[in-house]
C-alpha cells in the first residue's frame, strides 16, 4: 500500500494536443479517489500514466514516495482492471488469475494460496478452469478484478470497470467494489463518466475537464459546493438548472423572483438550482412560474420537465447541445424533482418554491461559483 | 476496444480450434443446386490431369504412348512405384525436402512472429520507412536477385548443400507482413494488461500474442510448406549432386534428353503429391484464408 502523487503532470499527444494540463493530485494510502468527468477530459490519460503505459511529458509522477516516470509497469507494482477487462481468451481463470505471479517468479504454493484466497472473497471458486469465454459479463468483471487482486499491488487502478455491465449488475458490482476496497483498504484510483459511481464509491472526487481538473473534495461538499459552473452542470442527476440572471443592490434577480444577496454585484450571473431543491409553491415565498411539460414518475420521487421564463446557461459538462422540449422565445427548460404525492400532469401551470440558502450563484464572467 | 472485441477474439481462437477437428458446418438438405451446374464442369477440368496423371503411373511404358491417352486404367503396374525406388535415391529426396521445408517453415513461424510483431506494437526510429522498403521486395521478382542471393550463399560455402534451400528462405516479407496485419488486430489492452502483470516484450509475444494467433500462423506454415514443397528453379541453381536433390529437382532428372519413362515419372509425381496432398485435406481453410490474405500483397 502507498500513496500516490502526481505532480504538475502534463501529457501532450502528437506534440500539440493537450490531454493533460498541469495535473496535481495527492491520493492519500488507502484512500478510494475517483477521476471522474465526461469522455475526452483525461481521466483516462492520468491513469494510464499512473500505470506506465504512457509517459508524462513533464512533471513527475510518485508511488509510495518514489518517483516512477522511468520506471515500467511491471516494477511499479501496481494493478489495473481495463474497461473491457481484458482477461488473456487463451487461458482458464486460474491462469489468468496467476499469470502475473508467475510473472514475477512467485513460488506454486504462494500462487495457488493468493489465488484461492481472491477467487473465495470475488466466488469464482466454481469457475477456475473456465475460460474467458464461457463466462458470463458480470463473472469476467470479478476475474478481471481477481486478477489485481492475488497481485496485493501497492495500488489499484480501475479504468470504468463496470461500464460494460447492465445496470442492475452494476449496482451490485458497485456495492462489492466498495466492500472489497473496506476490507483490503488498498489505495485505488477509480475512473468513470458515471456520477452516481462517483458520488457513491469515493473518498474523495476529482472532477475533471479538457485535461484539467475542476475541484477536488468528498462527494458531498463537491455536490453541495460546486466551485464552478462546469462542476455545477456535471454533478448531480438530474443536472441542476442553469438560468441567467443578475445580483443588483442586494438582490439575485432571476426574472420576475428576487432573492436577498448579500454578496457583491454582478451583472451577469448563472443562477443554480437543483432539482431536488424545488417544490411545488403557493403564491407566498420565492418561486418560479413554471409550466409542466412531461412527467417521468419514478416510485419514490417524480422528475418534472417543464419551462420558465427566462434564458438558460449552459455549464460546458452537457453531453450534447440541450434540446429544449417545449421551449418557446424566451422560456428556459427547467426540470424538478418531486415527491410522488405531488405529481402534476402534463400542461399544468404552477409555482415552484425556492430556497434562498440552496441557490448557487456563478459569475458569468469567470464561470466561478460566488459567495456572499 | 469493447468487451465484444474480447469474446471475439476468444470465439476466434475457438473457431480456429474446432476447425483442427474438421467440424464441418451442417451441410444443406438439397443436394444439388444451380450452382454445381457451373461447379461440375470446372472441377471434372481441374481432376482430368490428376487422374490422367494416376492412370499414367499404373501404365506400361508402350501404353502410355498410345494416342489418344487413355483415362480409364487398362492395367494396373503397381512395380512402376518401386521400379522409382529402385531406381533413383527417391527416398533420400523426400528426406531432403522435408528436413528443408520444415526448417523454412520453423524459421519463418519464428522469424516473421519476431519481425511482424515488431512492426506491429514498438515504436522504433525509421519503423514505417524499413517496413516499406520491406513490402517493396515483394514487388522484385525472384529472377532480378537469383545471382546476388548465389553470391551470398556462395560465399558461406553453402553451394550444393541443403543450407543453400534453407538459408535464403528462413524469412520472407510476406510472412512479416501477413503476421504484422495479424497482430495489428490483436487488442491492445491484451498486452498492456500483460506488461503490468510482469511480463517482458518476448513474454508478451510467446504467451500471449502467439496463443492467439493460431490461424495466422497456420496460414503461414501451410503457404511456406507449399511453396518451399515445389520450389523448382532455385535448387536447380544451388544443388548438383543427386544426393542433395529435392524431390521437385529429382523428378526432373527422371525426363532424359532422349527417353523419358512417362510411367514412372508420373509414379514418382503421385508420390511427392501425397504431402501437400495430405496439407490440403486437413488444413483447406488455411489455403482459402491465405490465397485471399495474397490477395493483399498487390
Amino acid at each position: 500500500m502507498a500513496e500516490v502523487r502526481l505532480d504538475h503532470v502534463t501529457k501532450l499527444f502528437g506534440g500539440d494536443v493537450v490531454a493533460l494540463d498541469d495535473l496535481t493530485l495527492d491520493v492519500a494510502d488507502g484512500e478510494f479517489l475517483i477521476l471522474v468527468g465526461p469522455s475526452g477530459c483525461g481521466k483516462t490519460t492520468a491513469l494510464r500514466l499512473v500505470a506506465g503505459l504512457e509517459k508524462p511529458s513533464g512533471g513527475a509522477i510518485a508511488i509510495g514516495g518514489r518517483v516512477v516516470n522511468d520506471v515500467t509497469p511491471r516494477d511499479r507494482d501496481i494493478a489495473m482492471v481495463f474497461q473491457n477487462y481484458a482477461l488473456y481468451p487463451h487461458m482458464t481463470v486460474y491462469k489468468n488469475l496467476a499469470f502475473g505471479l508467475k510473472e514475477r517468479h512467485t513460488p506454486k504454493p504462494e500462487i495457488e494460496r493468493r489465488v484461492r484466497e481472491a477467487s473465495a472473497i470475488l466466488g469464482l471458486d466454481d469457475l477456475l478452469r473456465r475460460r474467458p469465454a464461457q463466462l458470463s459479463g458480470g463473472q469476467r468483471q470479478r476475474v478481471a478484478m481477481g486478477r489485481a487482486l492475488v497481485r496485493e499491488p501497492k495500488a489499484f487502478l480501475l479504468d470504468e470497470p463496470l461500464s460494460n455491465l447492465d445496470a442492475k449488475l452494476r449496482v451490485q458490482m458497485r456495492a462489492e467494489l466498495k466492500r472489497i476496497h473496506q476490507r483490503l483498504g488498498i489505495t485505488t484510483i477509480y475512473v468513470t463518466h458515471d456520477q452516481v459511481e462517483a458520488m457513491t464509491l469515493g473518498d474523495r472526487i476529482v472532477v475533471m475537464s479538457n485535461g484539467r481538473v475542476q475541484q477536488i473534495g468528498k462527494p458531498q461538499d463537491v455536490y453541495r459546493h460546486p466551485e464552478n459552473l462546469f462542476v455545477a452542470g456535471f454533478i448531480g442527476s438530474p443536472p441542476m438548472n442553469l438560468l441567467r440572471g443578475r445580483c443588483t443592490d442586494g438582490c439575485i434577480r432571476l426574472g420576475e423572483l428576487e432573492l436577498p444577496w448579500a454578496g457583491p454585484d454582478a451583472p451577469e450571473v448563472a443562477v443554480g438550482l437543483r432539482p431536488e431543491d424545488l417544490r411545488p409553491a403557493g403564491e407566498d415565498g420565492p418561486s418560479l412560474e413554471f409550466v409542466v411539460d412531461v412527467v417521468e414518475p419514478l416510485g419514490n420521487e417524480v422528475v418534472v420537465h417543464g419551462t420558465t421564463a427566462g434564458t438558460a446557461v449552459e455549464s460546458g459538462a452537457e453531453e450534447e447541445a440541450e434540446i429544449p422540449l417545449a421551449a418557446e422565445g424566451a422560456r428556459a427548460a427547467i426540470t424538478a424533482v418531486f415527491a410522488p404525492a405531488d405529481e402534476p400532469s402534463p400542461g399544468e401551470r404552477m409555482r415552484l418554491g425556492v430556497v434562498p440558502d440552496r441557490v448557487h450563484l456563478f459569475d458569468l464572467r469567470t464561470r466561478e461559483a460566488m459567495g456572499p | 476496444m469493447s468487451e465484444i472485441e474480447t469474446i471475439d477474439l476468444a470465439a476466434r481462437a475457438d473457431e480456429a480450434a474446432r476447425m483442427m477437428r474438421e467440424e464441418e458446418p451442417k451441410s444443406s438438405r438439397f443436394l444439388f443446386s444451380s450452382w454445381h451446374l457451373v461447379l461440375i464442369p470446372i472441377a471434372v477440368v481441374m481432376v482430368i490431369p490428376l487422374v490422367w496423371m494416376l492412370v499414367t503411373s499404373l501404365q506400361t511404358l508402350e501404353e502410355t504412348r498410345h494416342y489418344p491417352p487413355t483415362l480409364v486404367p487398362t492395367s494396373l503396374e503397381f512395380h512402376n512405384y518401386t521400379d522409382v525406388l529402385k531406381q533413383a535415391p527417391f527416398s533420400r529426396w523426400f528426406v531432403n525436402t522435408l528436413v528443408v521445408t520444415i526448417v523454412v517453415v520453423a524459421g519463418n513461424l519464428l522469424f516473421c512472429s519476431l519481425a511482424g510483431y515488431a512492426f506491429a506494437r514498438i515504436k522504433f526510429f525509421g519503423r514505417e520507412v524499413v517496413f516499406v522498403l520491406i513490402l517493396a521486395t515483394l514487388m522484385i521478382p525472384f529472377q532480378v536477385v537469383i545471382i546476388p542471393t548465389f553470391l551470398i550463399v556462395k560465399r558461406f560455402g553453402l553451394i550444393d548443400t541443403l543450407g543453400a534451400l534453407i538459408l535464403p528462405n528462413l524469412a520472407s516479407a510476406f510472412g512479416i507482413f501477413m503476421l504484422r496485419q495479424f497482430f495489428r488486430t490483436l487488442p491492445i489492452e491484451l498486452e498492456e494488461a500483460a506488461r503490468i502483470d510482469g511480463a517482458s516484450r518476448l513474454g508478451i509475444l510467446f504467451k500471449i500474442v502467439l496463443p492467439l494467433s493460431g490461424p495466422a500462423l497456420a496460414t503461414l506454415a501451410v503457404i511456406m510448406f507449399m511453396w518451399t514443397w515445389n520450389d523448382f528453379l532455385w535448387p536447380l541453381i544451388t544443388i548438383y549432386s543427386p544426393q542433395n536433390m529435392t524431390i521437385q529437382l529429382g523428378l526432373a532428372t527422371f525426363q532424359g534428353a532422349h527417353q523419358t519413362n512417362t510411367n514412372l515419372l508420373m509414379a514418382a509425381n503421385v508420390m511427392s503429391m501425397i504431402p501437400v496432398l495430405l496439407l490440403f485435406f486437413f488444413a483447406q481453410r488455411y489455403f482459402v484464408r491465405g490465397i485471399a490474405t495474397t490477395g493483399l500483397k498487390g
